[in-house]
């Protein structure tokens, strides 16, 4: 499993997984992407992301905002992430998606919240919760 | 937690370091038990400087702070918090009055209610305006005044809008390029999610008097508007909330998403300055979306009148005067909760096929609420709830029965249903019988616009 959407009485809750942090920073996104919109965007455009952030939770949460920046302000929805590294707590990512305005829909969610956010280790599985305001 | 009861829709978190008013009926209170509700009212509490919080009829679970929660805050030893204002800063509701009857709007509603959607962007590029970064810039330091000097507002228009549609001492500068270029392409737009324009008949009049003063008349119909900053507000919320944490440490915040700073602060003073400017951004916003619609009813019905009744704010931070227990100007954060002082309308959205409520607020409101009300019916079940258990044939089921008209996606239509949400009715009931606002009129809705 990728990612699960958990209850929550009014915003959006989701846990992502992965083998590797990379992964599961991948599967958060692919959750955000899911909650904006369900169908398949084309990769015409690609574009790069790089960040830093004070720790793994910082990191996730200026990660997962990015889509909603590029959303907002270049008209932007990524369809996939192509290539993510985290080096301690900088991310470099490669994603590729279309001009958003070309698909029938319109994004919900306002923001991502720290609300019982976590970035989890376990034996060798890394688990991720985000509570989307929508 | 010790939870004292005062009356039947009184009660309050005894044991908490300052008082924690809860204005709910038992059933209520029971519902918000089960949820973190009660637990982020605590939170709030345990903010540095804070005097007193209030619990509004319709809260629930939010992030940081709860949703229908007030807090005011001592301006010496207080704090802001960017995450307790929340990300949507504000988000409001504005009422538009007209003399045009029912009977004439339903014998243009298909028309009219698919002009108003074909013309309201809900966002994302598609047929919105882009504006420039100088125009944006002064929209967030003069609000409404922008819109009445480019003739999209009148004079009384801006009368009829909390703080007159402008926040004083909003300083664009303290508003980062990011927050901006996300509001270029968003000024005049509605947004997804719970944002809604609605067209709605007055069905029932409580309060001859002051429904006459909000020029609210009998079976004539309204037409609500709720929407907010959009990106740009959530950027800003976004930006401070970062810079805030990097500051202070997020050890000693009782939540990461209720980080603060002290209000006199250089960085708390920068956040209040930069929540300004989304304020204005969203005063205007709504102010350009009504005028929008002022236009189409013209050109539909060019002998009627159409008047703004209020414009208001659900999250906000503000200045105000209030006695606890002596008078003094403090810091008010309102999070999904309506300003309530004595005389002032009180504007509370249904769900998408249930009623709207008009009232007013009250000197009593002023004394044991923050003079603060309920927003709105609140969520019941998340979206994930939703998309699991209805569909939208039943929802247009529904709507066909209550004869309302909607334009909107099957996504918006699923999650916004009334199924989602708690009972309207109860919320005002109790909200009037807790005497923090009093009924005025109640609207049905006609025809719903969504994302």
């Amino acid at each position: 499993m990728k990612f699960k959407f958990l209850e929550h009485p009014a915003d959006i809750k989701f846990q992502a997984f992965g083998k590797t942090l990379e992964e599961a920073f991948i599967n958060s996104a692919l959750a955000l992407k899911q909650t904006i919109y369900e169908k398949k965007i084309k990769e015409k455009k690609a574009k790069k992301i790089k960040l830093e952030a004070k720790d793994k939770e910082a990191l996730l949460y200026d990660f997962l905002e990015q889509f909603l920046f590029l959303l907002d302000a270049e008209d932007f929805l990524f369809n996939k992430i192509k290539k993510l590294k985290i080096n301690q707590n900088a991310l470099e990512a490669e994603i590729s998606g279309d001009k958003a305005s070309d698909y029938d829909f319109n994004n919900n969610v306002k923001a991502i919240t720290y609300s019982n956010m976590f970035v989890k280790k376990q034996k060798d599985k890394y688990t991720t919760q985000v509570v989307l305001d929508v | 937690m010790k939870i004292k009861k005062i009356s039947d829709y009184e009660w309050e978190i005894s044991d908490s370091k300052i008082p924690i008013n809860l204005f709910v009926n038992e059933k209520i209170l029971e519902q918000i038990k089960k949820d973190d509700t009660l637990k982020q009212a605590t939170n709030m509490a345990k903010l540095p400087g804070v005097l007193k919080v209030a619990v509004m009829p319709d809260a629930h679970q939010g992030y940081g702070a709860c949703i229908g929660g007030v807090a005011g805050f001592d301006l010496e030893k207080g704090v802001i918090s960017p995450g307790m204002v929340g990300f949507d800063i504000n988000c409001g509701v504005r009422l538009l009055s007209t003399n045009i009857s029912k009977k004439e709007f339903l014998s243009k509603r298909k028309e009219i209610t698919h002009d108003i959607k074909r013309t309201i962007p809900s966002g994302l590029g598609r047929g919105g305006e882009r504006y420039s970064k100088e125009i944006i810039k002064e929209v967030l330091e003069k609000g409404s005044e922008w819109a009445l000097e480019n003739k999209l507002a009148t004079k009384k228009d801006l009368e009829k809008t909390e703080e007159n549609g402008r926040m004083e001492n909003a300083d664009s500068k303290d508003v980062s390029d990011q927050a901006i270029a996300r509001g270029l392409p968003q000024l005049g737009t509605l947004g997804a999610g719970n944002h809604f324009i609605d067209i709605q008949e007055v069905e029932e009049i409580y309060d001859e008097k002051t429904a006459k003063k909000f020029k609210l008349e009998k079976n004539k119909i309204a037409i609500m508007i709720h929407c907010g900053s959009r990106g740009l507000g959530h950027q800003v919320a976004s930006d401070y909330i970062r810079e805030i944490e990097e500051k202070y440490s997020a050890k000693k915040f009782p939540d990461r998403e209720l980080g603060y700073a002290p209000i006199d602060s250089e960085i708390g003073k920068k956040y209040f300055s930069a929540m300004k400017c989304a304020v204005n951004f969203a005063f205007c916003n709504r102010q350009i979306i009504m005028h929008k619609i002022r236009e189409i009813l013209k050109k539909n019905f060019p002998n009627k009148k159409i008047d703004l009744v209020y414009d208001l704010a659900h999250n906000i931070a503000k200045i105000e005067e209030h006695k606890i227990p002596n008078k003094k100007k403090i810091l008010v954060v309102r999070k999904g909760a309506t300003r309530a002082f004595e005389n002032q309308p009180v504007i509370i959205p249904g769900s998408m096929s249930t009623p709207s409520f008009v009232l007013v607020g009250t000197k009593n409101a002023e004394k044991i609420s923050l003079a603060s009300s309920a927003h709105g019916a609140g969520r019941a079940h998340s979206r994930t709830w939703a998309h699991k258990t209805l569909d939208e044939k039943q929802i247009k089921k529904i709507l066909d029965k209550k004869d309302i008209l909607l334009e909107g996606s099957p996504k918006a239509t699923i999650e916004e249903s009334e199924m989602s949400y708690k009972d309207i009715e109860e919320v005002i009931d109790v909200t009037e019988k807790a005497g923090i606002s009093k009924k005025v009129a109640k609207l049905k809705p006609l025809a719903v616009v969504i994302g």
